[in-house]
């Protein structure tokens, strides 16, 4: 039977640096294969700061599981095209890029990369230039599911081309946008440039509902996520069929050694396992967002 | 600095091109381009006539084909790069790399500029899409200050093309999937946002109106409040204990203050939002930033942002506000 890997996606919310030192120290023991390591969202969260990331990638290495340095999703500054290209010189990890800027950088050192979901891939060329740029993996953008994932695939084998590792989003909150602007800060009243670090305070994020009560969003500095958390756990036999080769989860405050312990018993399992959290609309070609009961006037 | 119009239609397209554009953007009536709505766009034969009408008077067409197709759907875009060629369209504006590549293997003489919706923001991303695909031009995504982009300008290997005025997305485009996680169709391969017909308005008893997205109340308004159209970056949520614009409020980008520093740092082409919108907003918007310009080449020292050109640019702006955007630090 297909092997299918589990991987710890990178944090996406700002913890305190003992916390997410701690977390990851934890996490090393259960049991994943992959650890992406780094900052997506904002450059200003520095608790760690670049060389720290690093440091703990080699820390963590040594476990023998991968260890991947994710990148920025969105680069204005050119500090931050800086610290992008240390996390590509260090040379030692494998970087999964979230913005053309890190392709570029990857390719012109000749270093592989992952392509990861912010990265605007939806068809079998675009695939195949970025496996002769150096891609090795691919983790589709949240709006792809099962049938585009089939589609492509086909026409990929069609076109005599071989598939580059695919690792899907199956469990956490998916990140659906960014912005120049923090959330975080204007839902605090607060200046960006003087923010004070506030989302450290929201170790999952700040709950956005409509005005009738219905959780709807997460606001995560510039980022905006859905509020509900998917699980394609009961999905396994149709991601197996598929060839997927590694569950992505994405770190959440608690619980996420169980999490992590569910979906390794899932895949030792001849049966999928029961959901622990959301469906996953755009899996199944609909809407992200699963309909909720409104409420009654 | 070249001025980029919209055109939604014909019409649009014409308006633009007598007020003054150097230049139009316009697209196919369907799924290939972003402003995929009912109603607008161009025919073959519309598309040929408002190359033919912009051509006679030395003016130039793109054709906006800047949605990102699958793999089944690929053939569409290609076939859509072709009518591009064979109709004498002077540049596509593209993000996706299988359409880019196509087109520069297929018509290597036909511009490309990189779309908004290609999301490069870093001269490395402009340098990977100029080295693979040969891009003329980008236009760069709403998120950069004023001093980024006049940065960027310096160290671009392609001419830069930035939003002037209209609409203002306020997530980085082409990585939005706000109206998709609530409706299941996206710009980026739908080419809508929060299409209308997901839209429904409910009418109260006390004269307010309330607003659903496929369910989701993105809004209620007072008897005398402005509605504007419900997408859910412009909503009113609730954070915390507060209701507010969470995200942003209906508001439009509006630059002209910062003509100078763009036309100073090399801005190559100002561009005009609004292929949605009618003759009038088109006619008026681009009459206004034409003159705005030819006064700026007159006398570059001498130029200021005249009262008159602010107020017409208002009257045009969503819910009569404007604001800078994140050109200006103070908004992020």
């Amino acid at each position: 039977m297909h092997t299918m890997k589990l991987s710890l996606g990178p944090l996406q919310y700002f913890w305190p640096r003992e916390r997410t030192l701690s977390f990851y120290r934890e996490a090393v023991q259960w049991p994943l294969d992959i650890i992406y390591l780094g900052e997506t969202v904002c450059s200003k969260r520095r608790q760690l700061g670049t060389r720290d990331w690093i440091a703990l990638a080699a820390e963590l290495a040594e476990s023998g599981k991968q260890i991947v340095l994710s990148s920025l999703a969105l680069i204005e500054a050119e500090s931050e095209l800086g610290m992008l290209q240390r996390l590509i010189e260090d040379g030692r990890f494998l970087i999964e890029a979230n913005d053309l800027s890190a392709v570029q950088l990857c390719k012109a050192r000749g270093a592989s990369f992952v392509a990861g979901p912010s990265l605007n891939v939806y068809n079998h060329r675009a695939l195949a230039l970025l496996m002769s740029d150096g891609l090795q993996r691919w983790v589709p953008g949240v709006e792809q599911g099962e049938t585009l994932l089939r589609e492509l695939r086909t026409a990929v084998l069609a076109d005599g081309l071989g598939m580059p590792e695919l690792e899907v989003i199956a469990f956490g909150r998916l990140p659906l946008a960014y912005s120049a602007r923090c959330f975080t800060a204007r839902a605090l009243d607060v200046a960006k440039d003087q923010c004070g670090f506030r989302c450290i305070e929201h170790p999952d994020g700040l709950p956005l509902a409509t005005r009738e009560g219905q959780a709807f969003l997460r606001i995560n500095g510039i980022q905006v996520q859905g509020e509900q958390i998917t699980d394609l756990g009961p999905e396994l036999p149709v991601l197996r069929e598929l060839g997927i080769d590694i569950l992505r989860l994405y770190p959440q405050a608690e619980g996420m050694q169980d999490v992590v312990a569910h979906y390794d018993l899932a895949l030792r399992s001849p049966t999928p396992p029961p959901r622990i959290a959301s469906r996953n609309g755009y899996w199944h070609g609909e809407p992200g967002m699963q309909p909720v009961a409104t409420a009654q006037a | 600095m070249h001025l980029v119009c919209p055109a939604g239609n014909l019409p649009a397209l014409q308006a633009a091109i007598d007020a003054g554009a150097d230049a139009v953007y316009a697209g196919f009536r369907d799924q290939t381009n972003a402003r995929a709505f009912p109603g607008l766009n161009f025919s073959d034969e519309e598309l040929r006539q408002g190359i033919a009408y912009a051509h006679a008077r030395g003016r130039k067409v793109y054709l906006a084909l800047n949605t990102y197709p699958d793999s089944a759907r690929l053939a569409l875009w290609q076939a859509t790069v072709d009518k591009a060629a064979s109709f004498g369209c002077d540049a596509i504006i593209a993000a996706e790399m299988a359409v880019l590549d196509y087109a520069s293997r297929s018509y290597p003489q036909l511009a490309r500029h990189l779309s908004v919706q290609g999301s490069a923001t870093t001269a490395p991303a402009l340098r990977y899409m100029h080295e693979r695909f040969g891009i003329e031009r980008a236009v760069l995504p709403r998120v950069l200050s004023i001093q980024q982009v006049e940065r960027l300008c310096e160290q671009s290997p392609v001419p830069l093309e930035v939003f002037a005025f209209g609409s203002l997305c306020i997530m980085v485009e082409g990585r939005c999937q706000l109206s998709s996680y609530v409706t299941g169709a996206s710009p980026n391969r739908h080419g809508v946002c929060s299409p209308a017909h997901f839209v429904r308005w409910d009418e109260h008893p006390d004269g307010g109106r309330s607003v659903r997205l496929n369910q989701v109340l993105i809004d209620r308004f007072g008897q005398s409040e402005p509605a504007g159209y419900p997408t859910v970056c412009k909503g009113r949520f609730v954070v915390g204990d507060e209701t507010f614009h969470a995200l942003e409020e209906p508001t439009s980008l509006n630059t002209l203050e910062l003509l100078p520093r763009l036309a100073q740092a090399g801005v190559a082409a100002l561009k005009i939002e609004g292929r949605q919108r009618g003759v009038a907003y088109v006619a008026s918007v681009t009459r206004t930033w034409r003159d705005a310009l030819d006064r700026y080449r007159a006398s570059p020292q001498h130029w200021s942002a005249k009262p008159t050109w602010q107020q017409a640019l208002s009257q045009h702006a969503e819910g009569h506000q404007t604001t800078l955007g994140p050109y200006h630090r103070n908004w992020h």
